[in-house]
């Protein structure tokens, strides 16, 4: 028992978390918190807005696969986070916000900048704190990591009020603790593995569909030791994307609403899915009552609800997927018989990959999106880091840029929040310093968040903004194009700003790439230098991304070009 | 209302503290879950509440609401009750307008077969209070109609598993 103030007993219970950065933005509700912080043994990472700090947060997160987190003050410093942690929790993504709140008797009296974050935040975290007495305060920070990072992840948030962090109490801080209601299920249930085993034995054309499951509970070598060991195709959904090597020979990459055309193709062919820690959401799968029609499905995943939510399966593994994907690889070792590489199913994959791309062709223009990422990808490093907004930029990122290194690649892909990329990068370059991060952004979604070039530049976490520049909201501009018939409205941005003085403007380096050649200089110069650099690459409003499965069709509808 | 095939009684323990019900009904408004009657109450232990669900929905909906349910930190335990294992009932008031006699003592007649009791009598009404399954108090309400129901007030379900079923 040690006495201190609640504000100092959350610092305490955060180091004792091992947490070493927070992102985060004062204000009158949280000054105690912030006064708790000077001489405290974790570095503040000061944002810009809110919102970047809870998205920082989430990119720290996606790296260390421990719980990222952000401070905000109460009122519209807590609403602001409310994106950035409606973001995690699609995601699935481990966090915990804490908030500063008026003090308790001003509770519901209509205070200040007092709001309900408790309420507003209920259907976009996990679970929600409030604690009464300071001496609560370890106990739930305790239970907010536990329950963040465990299970099927997510944001928790912990709302302060002011005077319980400055009230003084006898702190214990537990070791262990245990949630009554909560026990998340980690390994499955050994029958319903053997009951895959032979759905799996008994398929000509199995595929893997992994999900991002798979890159939460860094199942990378295990899924690799499940696809070698069955030697058939694997393709991923758009947040499993970087699960699997994408130059592997056995991966197609992503299928879906902008999926690879053979990775679409080629699921629709199979007669066995094995969906690892994956959710059928409506962009993956199109249509819930075409896919998987009359094939057999085996459905892995950590959180019970999600099976049969959007796809009834005929085997489901619940728990975590890296344990089950142990289990199932030892049931599978002593039974499958090893398989040529060159087996006709393998052999179709082969065949559907060059057919697309032998048929699918680029746009005439020097500079294309496709040709831009080809570079990118071409210049930087298999470890380095790649975040992306959300839009055109986001989808030719899937299309256009392969994963080498599993957990490289991360996207708001549940919410699609726009804004997310650029923190979110900050966030995962302050988890690892050493290697180049790259935003692949479209300027719609950079300048939701762009002030974030002050966090890059004056915590010294450069990153590459990699913007494909098209000075149109682009991906609302190209479904106008094809199912309103051209009409725009609402799209233009034209060419403002200049991103190249904006970033000059931060301190940071702005480079405008015309050519192909331009573009290499550029990317070499970025991935060396020691401050944010962001890359202004213009491409043709007209572009648009494809293939395209229109939004209420299914995979086999999909359109490969205009 | 009530019981039909498609009728079910969903039981949960819950956390007795402040905001479980509104992570409850928050939940079921966000998943588009269509509740008919929800009751909250003490247990016999002090820190638990018991919550009392009754839905008309498909088997399907029914799996995802009780694993949605399941998912909530507040939540200990979710039962779908077998209504043929369970005890259930719930609790009407119904004011009805009865100022002459003869309906004044029809209402007591038929109140007094479906063992309900009169609660309050003023010169222009008469207070039922019944207590049964919903499908009683359905059936007293549609004798009583034609009087006229002033007010009415249903508890909504409470029920329990029977016998040693825990």
């Amino acid at each position: 028992m040690v006495e201190m103030t609640g504000a100092k007993a959350l610092i305490h219970a955060l180091e004792k978390e091992g947490v070493d950065v927070v992102f985060g933005l004062p204000g009158g509700a949280n000054l105690p918190i912030y006064d708790a912080l000077v001489g405290a043994n974790l570095r503040h990472v000061l944002v810009r807005h809110e919102q970047s700090a809870a998205h920082m947060a989430d990119g720290y997160a996606r790296i260390k696969r421990k719980s990222g987190v952000c401070f905000a003050t109460s009122g519209p410093g807590a609403t602001n986070i409310i994106t950035g942690l409606a973001t995690a929790h699609a995601d699935s993504i481990p966090m915990v916000a804490v908030t500063g709140q008026v003090p308790l008797a001003m509770i519901g009296k209509d205070a200040f900048q007092e709001t309900d974050i408790i309420g507003i935040s209920n259907p976009c975290t996990k679970y929600a704190f409030q604690p009464r007495q300071a001496g609560e305060i370890p106990d739930n920070v305790k239970k907010a990591f536990y329950i963040a990072e465990s299970g099927r992840p997510g944001p928790v948030l912990i709302d302060i009020p002011k005077d319980v962090q400055q009230a003084t109490a006898d702190m214990k801080f537990p070791d262990l603790i245990k949630v009554r209601g909560y026990n998340p299920i980690v390994d499955a249930d050994l029958s319903e593995v053997g009951r895959a085993v032979e759905l799996i034995l008994k398929a000509e054309r199995p595929i893997i569909m992994a999900g991002g499951g798979v890159i939460l509970s860094g199942a990378f070598a295990e899924l690799q030791t499940l696809a070698e060991l069955l030697m058939i195709p694997i393709v991923t959904t758009f947040k499993g994307k970087g699960a699997f090597p994408e130059n592997h020979p056995l991966a197609m990459g992503p299928i879906g609403m902008h999926g690879h055309p053979e990775a679409n193709k080629i699921i629709i062919e199979a007669d066995c899915i094995i969906a690892i820690g994956a959710r059928f959401s409506d962009r993956s799968v199109g249509r819930f009552d075409e896919f998987g029609k009359g094939m057999s499905i085996i459905h892995m995943d950590i959180d019970p609800a999600e099976i049969g939510k959007n796809k009834s399966v005929d085997v489901a593994i619940v728990g975590d997927v890296k344990s089950s994907l142990r289990t199932l690889v030892k049931l599978l070792t002593k039974k499958v018989v090893k398989k040529e590489a060159d087996n006709p199913w393998l052999k179709r994959r082969k065949e559907l990959i060059s057919y697309y791309t032998e048929n699918l062709k680029d746009y005439p223009r020097e500079i294309t999106a496709k040709k831009s990422l080809k570079k990118l990808r071409e210049l930087l490093p298999a470890a380095g880091i790649v975040t992306t907004e959300v839009g055109q930029c986001q989808m030719w990122a899937s299309l256009h840029f392969d994963v080498i290194s599993p957990g490289t690649f991360f996207s708001s892909t549940g919410l699609g929040t726009m804004g997310f990329g650029f923190p979110a990068s900050i966030g995962a370059k302050a988890a690892r310093p050493n290697v180049p991060v790259v935003d692949i952004a479209g300027d719609g979604s950079f300048n939701m968040t762009e002030n974030s070039l002050a966090v890059s530049v004056l915590e010294k976490l450069p990153v590459i903004v990699f913007l494909m520049n098209n000075y149109m909201l682009g991906m609302v501009a190209q479904w106008q194009r094809t199912f309103y018939n051209r009409r725009y409205s609402g799209v233009h941005q034209h060419s403002c700003p200049d991103y190249v003085k904006v970033a000059e403007a931060y301190g940071a380096q702005g480079i405008r790439a015309q050519s192909m050649a331009e573009l290499e200089k550029a990317i070499k110069t970025a991935i060396k230098s020691d401050v944010a650099t962001v890359i202004d690459i213009p491409i043709d409003p007209d572009e648009d991304v494809y293939p395209f499965v229109a939004p209420g069709t299914g995979l086999k509808d999909m359109i490969t070009g205009a | 209302m009530s019981q039909s095939a498609d009728w079910y009684i969903v039981s949960a323990l819950v956390e007795n503290k402040p905001g479980v019900l509104f992570r409850i009904t928050n939940l079921f408004r966000a998943r588009n879950f269509n509740i008919e009657s929800i009751t909250v109450g003490l247990t016999e232990q002090k820190d638990l509440s018991r919550m009392t669900i009754t839905t008309k929905s498909d088997e399907k909906t029914l799996d995802q609401l009780v694993k949605q349910l399941r998912k909530l930190i507040d939540v200990v335990e979710v039962k779908v009750l077998d209504l043929d294992k369970a005890v259930y009932r719930e609790l009407a008031l119904i004011k009805m307008k009865a100022v002459d006699p003869t309906t004044r003592s029809e209402i007591m007649n038929y109140a007094n077969i479906f063992r309900g009791n009169i609660i309050d009598i003023g010169k222009e009404t008469i207070t039922v209070e019944i207590t049964g399954t919903p499908d009683k108090i359905d059936a007293f309400m549609n004798l009583v109609e034609q009087y006229g129901i002033a007010q009415l007030a249903r508890t909504g379900v409470c029920a329990l598993p029977r016998g040693v079923e825990l």
